[in-house]
């Protein structure tokens, strides 16, 4: 998916905003900053635990446009469903994203539908395109991020990958592991406020911890070193991943973000994360080390250290 | 966390490294067989807390990495046919066979799906009566249980539309036929502990006895492999060449028997060529006659083939532990994971994998 981002669309479509990498592009229209972002939702199944693909639309891309420190405000939706979806599934996918939109304080505003042919389709895809404000004059992109720089991680990590994968493929764990599927908005619009220099935020989607951390050493031009013992994990989130052969660093998130933030202010924001119920277990796990040929580093449990690297792919579950 | 972060404890981590360092006075070959444990070692870097005469050697425990050529390629003749439902355990699926992989099959429509157990594949089986059920029986004597117990269960629901095809391996022959080559420089073996715990570990002693080797039953806990160096090494520096169990907590001697059983009745012993290894006289395991029916190659008819390896992959050496998968030079060049050029490269228990995703930038590859 990088390669296929770096190779075709960034070559075909190249320009100054397309080339920050960011969650979302941030432009001026008549004097003002905006954030503009788009992402289509295909999760299976439509409901999971903790969250649907309706909730999981709405969140995606007010998170995305979060982290570009945007106050989300509009949204569109396009709905591409299956023949044959039966109409009180869409109806309670409809609902959830009105609920979910209420509670982000956002708008719906647009939007459009199209039906496929039974079989050309999963029961329902979404694409959701938000557009924020921008009310503040901090510049926040990969580019931005300083060595010494502190990372903070919003939250505890893989829930999300690990409810889908559990819902899936009919797999039970001792209790039930919920998606972390939230919005994130109202925590980084604090961060703002209170002052704190954030050089850049990037939400932990597919890909997990590690595809962030690299994109962003990548586009940093930057060696970022992290302590696995510092990541927090959930112990049953842990345990199912073992079991599996599953790197939790590599699982999918949908309600987690991470912070570069100037080391000066890291305890502050720190405490001003941990006030939000949907980031109370954010941690500092690592810092920016300097200019360098871009590597995440991870400082085992036991010690040493070894490269984090980006997942070619998906994770495959082991034999043995 | 429970039974986890008790093994992954740095300070005792640290207290085992400096007993080993106490301990070693010359320099010893020691080879983890468990590709699981390579994995281990490689993540935690816990070759790196070793004194350096101390040289872990890679072996060739990756149940992916051995399966043939012919049998990846067999697998995807099979799955590319129109009513079949093929069935794997995730990580064969980016295999590459002589021309291709699973993955690439099913992206051209072949029906090919990922099971978290073979009886999965039989649930399958009973759920698609119009379509044929093929299982890819894969693994050491860890997932032959399983294996056994699909077959078992597919033959008492008499299922006429299950089938596997099996490529079973066993680990005694392999350290037999690894010690009985002239280029082995291995003066211990650390076993893997979930192989013994199906099979116990009585058929090691006389592998000891024969070839002078010191051998510890190990775990993969990051703790569990250090402690089982430190008794490999202890025997080594006393001139023991014993059996001995680090893994108590899972293996027993005598093993699970029940399971034992179970294998004994669905399968009988074969020869089996190993990728990259050759064939090793009575390392397989096939199905007996009295199950020859869910035999997928006799059901399909799928030819016998002769394949050739990439002249490029040097994965023989490396799943032999006759090098480090650093020092092949297509390693990282001409193969990634992103096109391979043999399994080790894509397995999740593969050496290539491990020294690609935890030590390709680091400069510390080169170290041991």
């Amino acid at each position: 998916m990088h390669q296929i981002i770096g190779k075709m669309f960034l070559e075909a479509f190249r320009n100054p905003f397309l080339e920050t990498q960011h969650d979302a592009a941030v432009m001026e229209l008549t004097g003002k900053k905006i954030a503009f972002t788009t992402d289509s939702y295909v999760v299976h199944p439509l409901f999971f635990p903790g969250g649907d693909i309706g909730s999981m639309a709405v969140h995606g891309t007010v998170n995305d446009l979060a982290m570009a420190g945007a106050r989300p405000l509009h949204l569109s939706s396009a709905f591409i469903i299956e023949e044959g979806l039966p109409m009180g599934t869409l109806w309670k996918v409809v609902c959830s994203m009105r609920d979910a939109a209420k509670k982000c304080g956002v708008q719906i505003v647009t939007g459009d539908t199209k039906v496929v042919d039974r079989g050309k389709g999963d029961g329902l895809f979404i694409n959701t395109t938000g557009v924020g404000i921008i009310e503040h004059e901090q510049k926040i992109a990969p580019q931005k991020v300083r060595a010494g720089d502190a990372i903070l991680v919003s939250g505890d990590l893989g829930r999300h990958g690990m409810a889908i994968m559990a819902v899936r493929e009919g797999l039970e764990f001792e209790s039930r592991i919920e998606s972390d599927s939230a919005p994130v908005h109202e925590v980084v619009l604090d961060l703002l406020k209170a002052g704190i220099e954030i050089r850049c935020l990037r939400d932990l989607t597919r890909g997990g911890l590690a595809s962030a951390l690299n994109e962003i050493a990548e586009a940093a031009g930057m060696k970022i070193a992290i302590e696995e013992k510092s990541v927090p994990i959930r112990e049953d989130v842990h345990a199912a991943c073992e079991m599996l052969g599953l790197d939790p660093l590599h699982v999918a998130n949908e309600g987690r973000f991470i912070a570069f933030v100037a080391a000066k202010d890291s305890d502050r924001a720190l405490q001003i994360l941990r006030r939000h119920e949907v980031s109370a277990n954010a941690a500092l796990i690592g810092k920016v080390v300097g200019k360098s040929a871009p590597l995440v580093t991870l400082k085992s449990a036991i010690g040493v250290q070894r490269i984090l690297d980006m997942s070619s792919g998906e994770q495959l579950p082991r034999i043995c | 966390m429970k039974f986890l972060d008790e093994y992954r404890d740095a300070g005792l981590a640290e207290q085992f490294a400096r007993e080993l360092h106490r301990v070693t006075t010359r320099p010893w070959k020691i080879m983890e067989v468990c590709g699981g444990q390579t994995h281990a070692i490689v993540k935690f870097g816990i070759d790196e807390l070793l004194p350096k005469q101390i040289t872990l050697i890679h072996g060739p425990g990756c149940p992916v990495c051995v399966t043939p050529l012919e049998m990846i390629d067999k697998a995807q003749e099979i799955a590319a046919r129109p009513n079949v439902i093929f069935t794997s355990f995730g990580d064969m699926l980016r295999v590459p066979g002589s021309t291709t992989d699973l993955l690439s099959v099913k992206a051209k429509g072949g029906d090919v799906r990922i099971v978290y157990s073979p009886l999965d594949a039989v649930k399958l089986a009973e759920q698609n009566p119009a379509k044929e059920i093929v299982f890819f029986g894969v693994g050491f004597e860890t997932t032959a249980p399983a294996t056994a117990m699909a077959v078992y269960q597919a033959a008492q629901k008499g299922l006429k539309n299950f089938s596997m095809l099996i490529s079973h391996v066993l680990v005694p022959p392999a350290i037999e036929a690894l010690m009985s080559s002239p280029n082995c420089k291995v003066q211990g073996f650390l076993a893997a502990g979930h192989v013994c715990t199906v099979m116990g570990f009585e058929e090691y002693f006389p592998l000891a006895k024969k070839y002078r080797v010191s051998i510890v039953v190990t775990g993969f806990e990051p703790l569990d492999i250090l402690q089982g160096v430190l008794m490999t090494v202890q025997q080594l520096e006393s001139g023991r060449a014993e059996v001995e169990n680090q893994y108590a907590r899972a293996v027993r001697r005598e093993g699970n028997q029940p399971a034992q059983e179970l294998i004994k009745k669905i399968f009988r012993v074969v020869p089996r060529k190993w990728r990259g290894i050759g064939e090793i006289p009575q390392s397989g395991l096939g199905l007996n006659d009295e199950y020859a029916a869910f035999d997928a190659e006799k059901k399909f008819g799928v030819a016998e083939s002769s394949v050739e390896e990439s002249p490029d992959c040097m994965s023989g050496l490396v799943l032999q532990g006759q090098i480090k998968p650093h020092e092949c030079p297509a390693f990282g060049v001409k193969c990634t994971p992103e096109r391979p050029l043999g399994a080790p490269m894509v397995s999740g228990e593969g050496a290539c994998a491990a020294y690609y995703r935890y030590r390709r930038q680091l400069g510390t590859v080169a170290a041991k």
